[in-house]
């Protein structure tokens, strides 16, 4: 069903700063740390309840996974918060080292992830970070769709054993999951059967996927929807089952397509079911400054954009 | 673990063997500071740090716990534990070869006991310790968290945000100890990247300094006592360690040139001279 009942928008940071604060709560070994932003990633709750269990690390993101990776060294369980080029790109070596290779059980959590960040410009909205996670083994990669989502994710993180990059964002969005879902990481969410063309999406993007299902099944193309939420490990099922019941896929993401949950869909078909795909990302180009609504429609990634992928990639099946 | 003096510096020469028969035996690893630092890994391992060889968990409750950050001087660790009984000694002749948990640089992926991170990219063991001490605080746990950096490492800008978030927190439960030998890969310290006043750059970071010759056996058992005693005072310790690069092969002595290079055959016999096996070679 796509007929969602929206009752507000809001932002899926939030969802992580509500999540981490009922963690509190529940979990004593649940530690946070924070770059100088905890304002922006919404950990002043969590900051206000349990004051031994929060570090500020000042503006040093490379020190700030360090920390994280000996906290579990005594069995605490870290939850780093920045913005997604600091906790990606800026510490990549030091994940790779601290963290990942050493197995640690530390939850970098990025807030203002992708173009949608804004104002501030291409120096901080990262779109290789889901690429640049995704290639260190044993790395887990979730990218929620909004705050319920989100929510649900920062919690069930906890109980996962090893190292998980959530990524979420900074602007309200339509806010449409189910506040009591449950998460469950690996596992794709179809959001709606159809038999004409699969949508692949992640992030923000799924709710534009969501959009562009609603025009098309008005012009009575079925659309089969899946919300990625877990780019690694990957719902290879879901995907390939979906590809080989519509023969053709549009992948939607808010990230560079080198890298991105479109490199991923592309390889896994490629291995088990080759099939026409469309990509909807960002290509090969950085962003800059602007409104999150003028960047997204700058940039290509708007529910009218992915309805153009769909009829693009229904003509390559319909000659193939 | 009390042993005697002798006993120590008995331990270090076969130890000291160990090391320029493990570089040689793979042609590869870095047998300078690992004999520099031999003193330092004997004292600790034999004498000074409270640990639980018996049942050896990476969490380390109730026991002090030790990372080493410049992990290329992995053949004196690897040595000084599995001669502790971290794991047989016999695994010593696996350094460096396919399928071994003795990696060129020490990893916690194989699952080497003694091993709590991979260390290797240098300038970060001083942040995973600083967060390791920070557990043992929050589990009211008393003993005391340890690292090891070279001094060609401090040229990372990571161990200098680390040093200013200890003082920051209070972290006094940490004695970190800087291999002072004034070597690097491409040269002297002095220059290739002069690192200045070093007791006054720690000072200056809020932490308490204390000097040692580790090269002196008696010494390094005392300072590390008195190191221990100036825990728990709200700041961190750092103790400068001055060494001397290849120290007990005396071709290989105070120069960078061994800093990752193995002896020839030639070369281990005359290393090998000047270091009689004391308890058994592996």
């Amino acid at each position: 069903m796509l007929d969602f009942n929206i009752t507000d928008k809001k932002d899926t940071r939030s969802g992580f700063g509500e999540g981490l604060a009922e963690l509190g709560r529940s979990n004593p070994k649940v530690v946070a740390l924070c770059a100088d932003l905890i304002g922006s990633l919404k950990m002043d709750a969590f900051k206000m309840e349990f004051p031994d269990r929060f570090f500020q690390v000042g503006i040093a993101e490379a020190n700030m996974m360090g920390i994280a990776a000996g906290l579990t060294i005594g069995g605490y369980i870290p939850f780093t918060g920045t913005f997604a080029n600091f906790s990606t790109g800026r510490v990549y070596d030091q994940i790779r080292q601290s963290i990942a290779y050493s197995g640690k059980n530390v939850k970098i959590c990025a807030s203002h992830a992708g173009l949608t960040l804004g104002e501030d410009g291409a120096t901080h909205q990262i779109l290789e970070d889901i690429g640049m996670m995704n290639m260190l083994p044993g790395m887990t990669v979730i990218n929620p769709c909004d705050f319920n989502q989100t929510k649900a994710a920062t919690i069930a993180i906890a109980d996962y054993q090893g190292p998980v990059y959530l990524r979420f964002g900074r602007p309200k969005v339509p806010n449409f999951t189910s506040p009591e879902q449950s998460f469950d990481i690996g596992r794709a969410w179809q959001i709606h059967n159809g038999n004409h063309v699969t949508i692949i999406a992640t992030g923000h993007l799924v709710w534009k996927s969501v959009e562009a299902a609603i025009q098309l099944e008005a012009e009575g193309i079925s659309v089969d929807l899946l919300n990625i939420h877990t780019i690694k490990p990957l719902d290879v099922d879901a995907i390939v089952r979906s590809a080989q019941k519509t023969g053709a896929v549009v992948t939607a993401e808010e990230h560079q397509i080198n890298g991105g949950l479109g490199s991923v869909v592309a390889q896994t078909l490629a291995l088990h079911a080759p099939t026409p795909v469309r990509f909807v990302g960002v290509k090969d180009s950085f962003g800059e400054s602007g409104t999150p609504d003028q960047l997204m429609k700058k940039y290509g990634l708007e529910a009218s954009v992915i309805f153009s992928a769909v009829k693009e990639v229904l003509r390559q099946k319909v000659q193939a | 673990m009390a042993t005697s003096l002798e006993e120590l510096k008995k331990i270090a020469t076969q130890v000291r063997r160990d090391i320029v028969r493990m570089v040689h035996a793979v042609k590869s690893g870095h047998p300078g500071a690992s004999l520099g630092c031999t003193e330092y890994f004997v004292a600790q391992y034999f004498h000074h740090l409270r640990i639980n060889l018996s049942a050896w968990n990476m969490d380390g409750r109730d026991e002090d716990i030790f990372f080493l950050s410049n992990g290329h001087i992995s053949p004196v660790w690897y040595s000084v534990l599995a001669r502790t009984g971290h794991f047989p000694l016999k695994e010593l002749s696996t350094f460096r070869r396919i399928d071994s948990r003795l990696q060129g640089h020490p990893t916690t992926h194989d699952g080497l006991p003694g091993v709590r991170m991979s260390s290797g990219s240098l300038g970060q063991g001083l942040s995973v310790a600083l967060g390791a001490a920070q557990a043992k605080k929050l589990n009211g746990d008393k003993m005391l968290v340890y690292s090891l950096h070279g001094d060609g490492e401090l040229q990372e800008g990571q161990i200098w945000e680390a040093a200013m978030y200890a003082a920051h927190h209070k972290i006094d439960n940490i004695i970190s100890t800087v291999d002072v030998n004034g070597q690097q890969i491409d040269g002297p310290t002095e220059k290739v990247m002069s690192l200045g006043n070093l007791r006054a750059k720690w000072e200056a970071f809020g932490w308490t300094v204390m000097e040692m010759n580790g090269n002196a056996m008696e010494e390094v058992v005392l300072r590390l006592e008195t190191a221990r005693s100036i825990t728990g005072k709200g700041k961190p310790v750092m103790i400068l360690m001055t060494t001397s690069m290849g120290k007990g092969v005396d071709y290989m002595e105070g120069t960078h040139k061994w800093h990752g290079v193995a002896p020839n055959d030639e070369e281990l016999a005359k290393a090998l001279a000047q270091l009689p096996e004391t308890i058994g070679d592996y």
